[in-house]
């Protein structure tokens, strides 16, 4: 699971969860592999993001390196800002771990870089 | 999963489809797609060509209908995603996406294959697990029918009597119900892809009879969109292909269905004596084997959606004889 994967998922699915964002992650295994940088690509998603969840999701993976708090007005033509944000965005890959639902708690396991976002615990990893 | 499942004939102009044969080949009902869809069911999917080039034919309409800015970058959200055939269309007219299944067999082979799309374990009948107004639009190629039946204890079948019963239901409300699995999918999608204005989400789907069309367009209508559904080579019972187009911002224009026109009505055998045949002069229909009749022919087999070669001067020109 890419970080720009996380700042999309919600915990909505869940039963009375109204918000369900940003999931905490609780990484067991990251993997960083080299993604071609598209430059496009990272200034049409940055007004999509949450920026502050996304620095909190690299920072606890220590992977924050640098990444300003808050996204400046002039981003667009920042080249030093884009490539870190694609590096956090798109190179960072959660492997194994956990998500974990900040209103109810509940724990969706990331298994071979695919996380489980269904509601009832079925581990579906043994069969795969 | 082209298989030709159930018949339907039009009736004159009111678009109106009539079940009037049934096969019981179709695969969700043997099993919940996230049994049926096994290391062995999801490794034939991605290896039969025939199956692959049907799904990215259907994508590849799919995304015709969207409607995407080609010069701008645009986020899809893949619903029902498999082993990300059709997120391999999406990649190639320069989208992103993000792909959400409930098979964890097709997910592997999803991952195996490389694709470019991130990819999540999810249940689309249990709601979007996505924070509002992310994405630019949604895909999803033959998924919609899974999400008709009831595979769970607490999934409601959502027949025509409840129907009633749910039209009074807020979205929100009918969400937590969990009253039929698809209609918290129709009623999530507006939010997906509420950011942009005139946004749209495509589903391709095999429905199973008329009523499941109805029932389909009204959840989608109640939950607020504007569209309806795209069929594609009504008039073929092979070719023909259903895109329940939903679009939110205002109404539009429901995108143009490939292969439909009124002239496309299947002919009779005719001419068999030369009486008939003359009368058929008179009445303006073209002689079998003339020119004007091996136009119209090939006319009607494009509508179908058949191969057929490029008219030029040389079409239905006479041979010159051999002895």
């Amino acid at each position: 699971m890419k970080l720009v994967t996380h700042n999309m998922l919600s915990s909505k699915c869940l039963k009375g969860v109204v918000k369900g964002f940003p999931l905490k992650i609780h990484a067991v295994e990251v993997k960083t592999h080299e993604v071609e940088f598209n430059k496009e690509q990272v200034i049409r998603l940055i007004p999509k993001l949450e920026w502050p969840a996304l620095c909190e999701a690299a920072e606890s993976l220590g992977e924050l390196s640098g990444l300003p708090p808050d996204v400046g007005p002039d981003f667009e033509g920042d080249e030093d800002f884009l490539k870190k944000a694609h590096h956090i965005l798109f190179e960072v890959d959660v492997v194994n771990g956990e998500l974990e639902c900040p209103e109810t708690g509940h724990k969706f396991p990331v298994r071979n870089g695919i996380p489980n976002m269904l509601a009832d615990q079925k581990d579906h990893s043994a069969d795969s | 999963m082209d298989k030709v499942f159930s018949e339907y004939s039009r009736k004159g102009n009111s678009a109106k489809f009539e079940v009037i044969a049934m096969s019981c080949r179709r695969p969700e009902h043997q099993a919940p797609p996230e049994i049926f869809y096994d290391e062995t069911e999801a490794r034939k999917y991605t290896t039969n060509s025939r199956m692959i080039d049907i799904q990215v034919q259907m994508s590849e309409r799919a995304l015709e209908l969207l409607g995407l800015p080609d010069d701008k970058l645009c986020l899809v959200a893949d619903l029902g995603c498999g082993s990300g055939l059709s997120g391999e269309v999406i990649e190639e007219q320069g989208h992103m996406w993000i792909g959400v299944d409930i098979s964890p067999a097709m997910l592997n082979i999803a991952r195996e294959r490389e694709v470019e799309g991130d990819l999540i374990l999810g249940d689309l009948g249990e709601g979007l697990c996505f924070r509002a107004g992310v994405f630019d639009g949604a895909i999803s190629v033959s998924a919609l029918q899974w999400l008709c039946n009831a595979d769970k204890n607490d999934h409601k079948p959502h027949i025509a009597d409840e129907r009633k019963k749910s039209s009074n239901m807020s979205s929100d409300q009918s969400k937590r119900d969990n009253n039929g699995s698809y209609l918290t999918l129709l009623s999530d999608s507006p939010m997906l892809i509420f950011q942009a204005r005139g946004a749209r989400a495509v589903f391709q789907f095999y429905p199973e009879n008329s009523a499941q069309i109805e029932l389909i367009t009204a959840q989608s209508m109640k939950a607020g969109f504007s569209g309806g559904l795209v069929v594609d080579y009504p008039h073929s019972s092979k070719a023909k292909k259903f895109f329940l187009v939903l679009m939110t911002g205002g109404p539009q224009q429901l995108p143009k269905a490939l292969g439909d026109a009124e002239t496309a009505e299947v002919a009779k055998a005719k001419f068999t004596t030369k009486r008939e045949k003359m009368r058929g002069l008179r009445q303006g229909k073209s002689v079998k084997g003339s020119k004007s009749w091996i136009m119209q022919k090939k006319e009607r087999r494009r509508l179908q959606g058949k191969e057929v070669k490029a008219d030029s001067k040389y079409s239905a020109r006479k041979r010159p004889g051999h002895f």
